[in-house]
């Protein structure tokens, strides 16, 4: 039988989760035993190549990329799980919710303090960037998830034991120190 | 401004507690609270800035910014718009050439909206300046428009005659009609005032409070505790002092019965308030008002002055020797929750009006921190009418469980809106017959305003009392043109999400998700799952300090228990999960501000 495969993908993330993911350690050693990786970029795979098993996602949307990129995972993956503060609740970067996306911008590039450079006043208009949305939203506010792994940045034992479990099809023992924030 | 700002602290003695009325008179008399009196009001009450600052904020009827010569403020209430203030809304922004919440480059006048005003049985209703104008058309917009502009003095813009009884007299000439359609007991035209304090001052203050407790009646504000108990719980309450406040900050929407009563049966509620007085041991009273009602406020003065001046409140009243008593009037400043009566309490200390942790109940530590009784304005009537006549008199009408009668305030598609006193035990069919409505076209009544019930022709032979349908007085008549789920259900969410206080999470947060949930429903998104998230996260309310919060979400889940086809009808049959995210929508405002054609 073939091994499960995984995805990952930070979005309007910090790459924090990932790197909380790689704080599984030497697990990491078990762990491509147990699965095969396709896009992500641990292993650097930018586009996918097959349907996967599980999807993990880091980060919410903040812009038309991530929004893409989300529904391409949701395409792919059977399973997909929201990991840490930034996919479950859009985290730091919706902190500008509450402002609407003109002005965000114009303090940004037009009327901020350290602005010293734009003299065209110009707001950054290049077909190439993704265009901003309105707001951060969490991904389950765009694609349907499976699954929540809370934190900031989740525990690698979490990670480590949902990611298992998944595979293994045991039930997810949670000890409180794995869940445990503070 | 530092001198006009001064004179008003000096005017209540640089009290903190009284800072909302130093706050309306300096709203009053500069048309804003800009910075510069804030500071100064700091600076001569001891307090610092953001203290000032937090009670500002939280009111609706206070501004920050100039808000025009003339502040119109414009009610978006169910009925209100059923009675087509839409319309009105679109003449007074294309006459001005404003939206809401903005005021023209001039000066002359600010829009805003507001919750419901309390005139439910004659809207569309507005507030101009403090002045009440109902019935409004797009034509009478117009000639108003046009007063506005000569600069006419706002009492000289009414066209129509002035309304019923009191509203007519010298101290409120205003256009606003009482509509008592039936009267009872509390309502009857006979009453003599100061014959219930001559009776009591010959009796023993725990024989009234037994005499209360006889007769069985129970809070009319809508909550329904045994008045009675209230005031044994307060008379034996330590303290030096004792309070008792008389909650007119009728903001329910729907409900306008207590105006009613301030404007034709002050005294009545006055003497209420000393009996009350006399029974516990208070010698102060508040009728904390709410600001719509700032109009009466004169009038209210006067009927004070007159009954001081006559003894029947003061020092020593009517000769017995020690009982003192004295009522002053402390206006609101717009805000819902304000009707909870220990936000009412914190608000009539000068503070924002969220609600406390209880206990300690008002009735231990109040108004204060003193024992206060804080009573219904219709309560504080009916127990004159009980003194007078007795405990056993007042249990002659209602039932069993719920005895006297109730003032409701019915308004809606009916011929006939308005006040009617009825016995408790009438069944909404029984109501539907009394004020006209083609019963044959009524698709659903709103019994208790959004904190109620929205029931449906299957359940109009339930009773009005605490037994089965429990109401602070007010039914709102919905035809079946009436889309229910846009005209009423998101109406009242919505004025939950705006009316909370901010202090639970629960409250802050739930009716806007709710609010989310039913919008999505609505734009064709919505799937089965989104019904059962309600369902779900509507019992996360019930977490809430205060009744606001723990009934934010009875509109949806009323109307889902009794019009659940109307949800269902509306989501998606074949789709088990749609986020109702619209990528085009969320992109919009970037694309705009940076020029770019949205491509996904």
């Amino acid at each position: 039988m073939s091994k499960p495969v995984v995805a990952t993908t930070s979005l309007a993330g910090c790459f924090g989760c990932h790197m909380s993911f790689l704080d599984i350690d030497d697990r990491i050693l078990e762990l491509i035993e147990l699965v095969e990786f396709n896009k992500s970029p641990i292993n650097d795979i930018k586009k996918f190549t097959k349907k996967c098993d599980i999807g993990l996602i880091e980060g919410g949307c903040c812009n038309s990329e991530n929004v893409h990129v989300l529904k391409d995972f949701r395409e792919h993956c059977k399973i997909l799980v929201s990991l840490g503060e930034c996919a479950i609740m859009g985290g730091l970067p919706a902190m500008r919710n509450g402002i609407p996306i003109s002005e965000c911008l114009a303090e940004a590039y037009l009327n901020g303090p350290t602005v010293s450079m734009n003299e065209e006043r110009i707001l950054p208009n290049d077909p190439e960037l993704p265009i901003l949305t309105d707001k951060v939203y969490p991904c389950h506010e765009v694609v349907k998830i499976d699954y929540f792994l809370p934190g900031c940045p989740p525990s690698a034992d979490l990670i480590w034991l949902t990611l298992v479990a998944l595979i293994t099809g045991d039930e997810l023992q949670l000890p409180y120190e794995v869940v445990k924030f503070d | 401004m530092k001198t006009a700002v001064r004179k008003i602290t000096e005017r209540y003695g640089k009290d903190k507690t009284r800072l909302m009325d130093i706050l309306i008179d300096t709203q009053t008399e500069l048309g804003c609270i800009p910075r510069e009196a804030t500071l100064q009001i700091a600076e001569d009450l001891v307090m610092s800035e953001v203290d000032v600052d937090q009670t500002i904020s939280f009111y609706h009827f206070f501004s920050q910014k100039p808000t025009g010569r003339y502040k119109i403020y414009l009610n978006n209430s169910v009925v209100a718009n059923i009675m087509g203030m839409k319309e009105v809304v679109r003449t007074f922004q294309k006459e001005l050439g404003i939206k809401f919440n903005e005021v023209t480059p001039d000066g002359l006048a600010g829009l805003y909206e507001t919750s419901c005003i309390g005139m439910n049985d004659q809207e569309p209703a507005a507030i101009i300046n403090n002045r009440i104008f109902t019935r409004l058309t797009p034509f009478r917009v117009k000639e108003m428009v046009r007063d506005m502009k000569e600069g006419k003095d706002i009492d000289d813009m009414f066209v129509a005659d002035y309304g019923d009884g009191q509203n007519r007299s010298d101290l409120i000439k205003s256009v606003v009609s009482n509509n008592i359609r039936k009267i009872g007991p509390v309502l009857e035209r006979n009453y003599k005032p100061g014959q219930a304090i001559e009776k009591i001052i010959n009796m023993d203050p725990g024989d009234i409070i037994e005499e209360i407790k006889k007769s069985n009646i129970r809070g009319r504000g809508g909550a329904g505790f045994p008045t009675g108990l209230k005031w044994e719980f307060c008379r034996n309450a330590p303290g030096e002092k004792k309070y008792i406040l008389c909650n007119a900050d009728e903001g329910e929407p729907g409900t306008f019965k207590d105006r009613v009563i301030l404007t034709e049966l002050a005294r009545l509620l006055f003497e209420g308030m000393v009996i009350a007085g006399y029974a516990v041991g208070a010698t102060e009273g508040i009728l904390y008002i709410r600001y719509e009602y700032k109009y009466l406020q004169q009038y209210l003065e006067s009927i004070l002055q007159t009954a001081r001046e006559t003894n029947y409140l003061g020092k020593n009243i009517q000769g017995r020797k020690g009982f003192d008593f004295d009522i002053r009037i402390q206006s609101g400043a717009g805000a819902y929750v304000c009707g909870e009566e220990s936000a009412l309490i914190e608000s009539a200390e000068g503070k924002r009006g969220e609600p406390r942790d209880r206990p300690p109940f008002p009735v231990e530590k109040g108004y204060l921190d003193m024992p206060t009784v804080v009573n219904n304005v219709e309560t504080l009537c009916a127990v004159v009418k009980v003194i007078l006549n007795g405990g056993d008199w007042y249990k002659s009408f209602g039932t069993v469980e719920s005895t006297g009668t109730k003032v409701l305030s019915i308004s809606g598609d009916c011929k006939f809106p308005g006040v009617y006193e009825v016995e408790w035990g009438f069944s909404v069919n029984d109501i539907l017959d009394m004020v006209g409505a083609a019963k044959e076209d009524v698709q659903a009544v709103q019994v208790g305003g959004p904190s109620g019930a929205l029931i449906s022709p299957d359940e109009f032979n339930r009773i009005l009392g605490y037994e089965d349908l429990a109401t602070g007085g007010s039914l709102i008549i919905l035809s079946n043109e009436r889309d229910i789920l846009t005209d009423v259900v998101l109406n009242f969410t919505e004025f939950f999400i705006e009316e909370s206080c901010g202090s639970c999470s629960t409250c802050r947060i739930v009716p806007t998700l709710l609010r989310n949930k039913l919008m999505k429903i609505l734009n064709a998104r919505g799937v089965k799952q989104d019904i059962d998230d309600m369902l779900e996260w509507g019992k996360i309310l019930r977490a809430s300090r205060c009744g606001l919060g723990q009934t934010a979400a009875n509109p949806i889940l009323s109307s889902l228990k009794n019009f659940r086809h109307l949800y269902e009808d509306k989501i998606q049959k074949n789709k088990e999960f749609d986020s109702g995210f619209d990528l085009n929508a969320a992109l919009k405002e970037a694309s705009k501000a940076t020029g770019r054609v949205t491509i996904i």
